[in-house]
């Protein structure tokens, strides 16, 4: 009697966090011009639509090269710091490593403002270098800790071998450590872009005038009307965010498989 | 090929002295061994010799030249690590090749000379492998190829056999010893086994708590324990607290409780002086048991109560009850072991024995 209590009410719980997604795929097929039920055929004239709408594809554009620049800049950043953490005895080093981490911890409306006031405070204006500052704030936690406990596994002597065998520093790194590191830092990367992409809030706060992303285009649509064209767009970020992370942890566990 | 000195070198962590001061040289060409228990400091040695550490005081050269300042990638050692440290993402001929890269050596030499030592190590089919695909004892071959191709000055070698298997440790020994030989290459290993330290080197160095207590030849060292450190670490040996009566040139005469009155030869008691106390040093593989009523010969002899057997298959540990002292005694098998409890004659001859200093 109990089980089966938990057992409706789990699936219950799973209906309401994912029957929307459903609904919003399902919808972006719908050939009804109305982006609502009934359903009345099939068909990707939505995604069509899509396609010829400047505004989103240029959000679009927008959002992959934010997405991307913050990828590769928190990954470098991430990398290094995680190896400075890891591999070198600095001075306050568990503070250094909080820091990197909290912003994962304070709320992101927080951050967002407090960054902005402080931009405002030296008088910078709003600009894509901000928005991507941001960016880069709000995901190198997620790249350093995925590169860290990757680092702590990989045992010095690697890399002492290495230089015993006439490697410096940096082509032992080059040669041994990165390699060895390879699926976290490709994992952390794909974290950073999706993080990046699918940011609302900071966003909002950060951007300058005239530049929308993805999420931020669908808000602004969203205050004119429903247009079908969104269930689309959703349905491609849907793909995006889920899609990629997924091949990404799949192409890590072959590089891992293959070193052990 | 090099000579390797260590000139008054110190290394300390924070207020930790882990190397006291320590002067000690390796001849070029040479099989040196770093013997002692574990935490007593041979670990740091070898990697101050490396280059991974950087000593307090003092001062390290490679043939003639002082490399303190010198990194280690410039060392031109090879290093073989206690977990083998091979590159898991690369396959075993590139592992082998690795040095080589950093060492202008054309495309056709870089081949000839890994076959070359992949067959030294006689693993020759085994490139295009990756490390986990080999067994331990082929990963430790091939981290040894690894460090040899390059044709190193020194040898490093961390506890290398310890990771193995009891078996495979004596072949691997053997082997070690055998491709050192044929290379000609200045040698340094690490190890707490002794019969690694005595069936292997040309020169053995005795650490204990960050000192050294004793180097020499494995056949001086074992028979001249120059401390009760080295005689109790090296084999199993009797310690006897006792009194020096007598000493002069030709021999020195001490008397022990329940044992009488031991004279040695002079050599074997370099440090013992007349009305001192001192210590007697009997190994237990020169404690014979024979039966009590054996009509006495040219050794030693003592009356005693066998108490504990311990049977080793070809050889048989006795502890055997004399007065207050309990003595060991390691005897191949005759034909029959004495039992517990019996009475027994212990015979050994005194050149055999050692006197030290007293608390040394
Ligand atoms: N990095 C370090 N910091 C502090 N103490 C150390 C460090 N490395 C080694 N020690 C200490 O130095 C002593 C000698 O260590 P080690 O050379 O590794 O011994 P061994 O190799 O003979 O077992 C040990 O007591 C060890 O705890
Ligand atoms: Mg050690």
């Amino acid at each position: 009697m109990g089980w089966s209590i938990i057992r409706v009410w789990t699936v219950a719980v799973y209906l309401f966090m994912f029957l929307p997604v459903a609904v919003v795929v399902l919808l972006s097929f719908n050939d009804n011009q109305f982006g609502s039920f009934p359903i009345t055929g099939f068909s990707f004239r939505w995604f069509i639509e899509l396609w010829q709408n400047d505004a989103i594809l240029r959000a679009f554009k927008t959002s992959i090269v934010l997405g991307a620049l913050t990828a590769l800049i928190s990954t470098i950043l991430g990398v290094l710091a995680s190896l400075a953490l890891v591999r070198y005895k600095i001075p306050g080093r568990n503070l250094i490593s909080t820091l990197l981490i909290a912003p994962i911890l304070v709320p992101e409306v927080v951050l967002a403002v407090a960054l902005l006031l402080f931009l405002n405070f030296l008088s910078f204006h709003k600009s894509f270098l901000l928005l991507l500052l941001g960016h880069v704030i709000f995901t190198l936690p997620f790249v350093v800790l995925v590169v860290q406990a990757r680092l702590v596994s990989i045992r010095r002597d690697y890399e002492e071998a290495a230089m015993s065998l006439g490697a410096n520093p940096v082509q032992a790194f080059f040669q041994i450590t990165l390699p060895l590191l390879a699926p976290a830092v490709f994992a952390g990367m794909l974290f950073a872009f999706t993080i990046s992409f699918d940011d609302i809030t900071g966003t909002l706060f950060w951007k300058p005038g005239g530049i929308e992303t993805v999420p931020t285009q669908i808000f602004s649509m969203l205050r004119n009307s429903i247009s079908p064209e969104i269930n689309a767009l959703g349905s491609i970020m849907i793909i995006l965010t889920v899609g990629l992370p997924l091949i990404g942890v799949g192409i890590a566990r072959r590089i891992a498989m293959k070193q052990h | 090929m090099s000579s390797v000195s260590l000139r008054n070198i110190v290394k300390r962590f924070a207020d930790f002295t882990a190397v006291h001061p320590m002067f000690l040289d390796i001849p070029e060409g040479s099989f040196v061994t770093l013997l002692g228990p574990s935490g007593c400091g041979k670990t740091t040695t070898l990697r101050m010799i490396a280059g991974l550490l950087d000593p307090t005081e003092g001062e390290i050269s490679i043939g003639e030249q002082l490399v303190n300042n010198i990194p280690m990638h410039k060392r031109n050692l090879g290093i073989v690590f206690q977990n083998y440290a091979l590159f898991p993402h690369k396959t075993i001929h590139d592992n082998v090749a690795f040095g080589l890269k950093y060492r202008n050596v054309s495309d056709a030499e870089v081949k000839r000379r890994v076959e070359d030592v992949l067959e030294l190590v006689q693993l020759p089919d085994v490139g295009s492998r990756y490390p986990n695909q080999l067994s331990g004892g082929q990963q430790q071959r091939i981290a040894l190829a690894r460090a040899i191709v390059i044709k190193p000055d020194v040898l490093l070698l961390d506890e290398p056999l310890s990771a193995l298997d009891a078996n495979l440790r004596e072949n691997m020994r053997i082997e070690l010893k055998r491709i050192q030989e044929k290379t000609g290459i200045t040698t340094v290993f690490v190890t707490h086994d002794q019969s690694e330290a005595l069936a292997m080197s040309d020169k053995l160095v005795v650490m204990s708590e960050g000192r050294i207590e004793q180097v020499g030849a494995p056949k001086d060292v074992y028979d001249n324990p120059e401390s009760s450190f080295v005689a109790d670490f090296l084999g199993t040996s009797n310690i006897i607290d006792v009194n020096c009566e007598s000493a002069d040139k030709s021999g020195v005469c001490v008397d022990a409780k329940h044992l009488g009155s031991v004279c040695l030869p002079r050599e074997k008691a370099r440090n013992a002086s007349a009305g001192l106390a001192a210590k007697l040093v009997i190994r237990a593989e020169k404690l014979y048991l024979v039966a009590a009523d054996t009509p006495s010969d040219l050794r030693s002899s003592v009356e005693g109560v066998v108490e504990t057997v311990d049977y080793q298959g070809q050889a048989v540990r006795y502890f055997v009850r004399v007065g207050d002292l309990q003595l060991q005694a390691l005897n191949m098998i005759d034909n029959q072991p004495f039992n517990e409890g019996d009475t027994v004659s212990l015979r050994f001859r005194p050149q055999d024995c050692v006197a030290l200093k007293g608390e040394g």
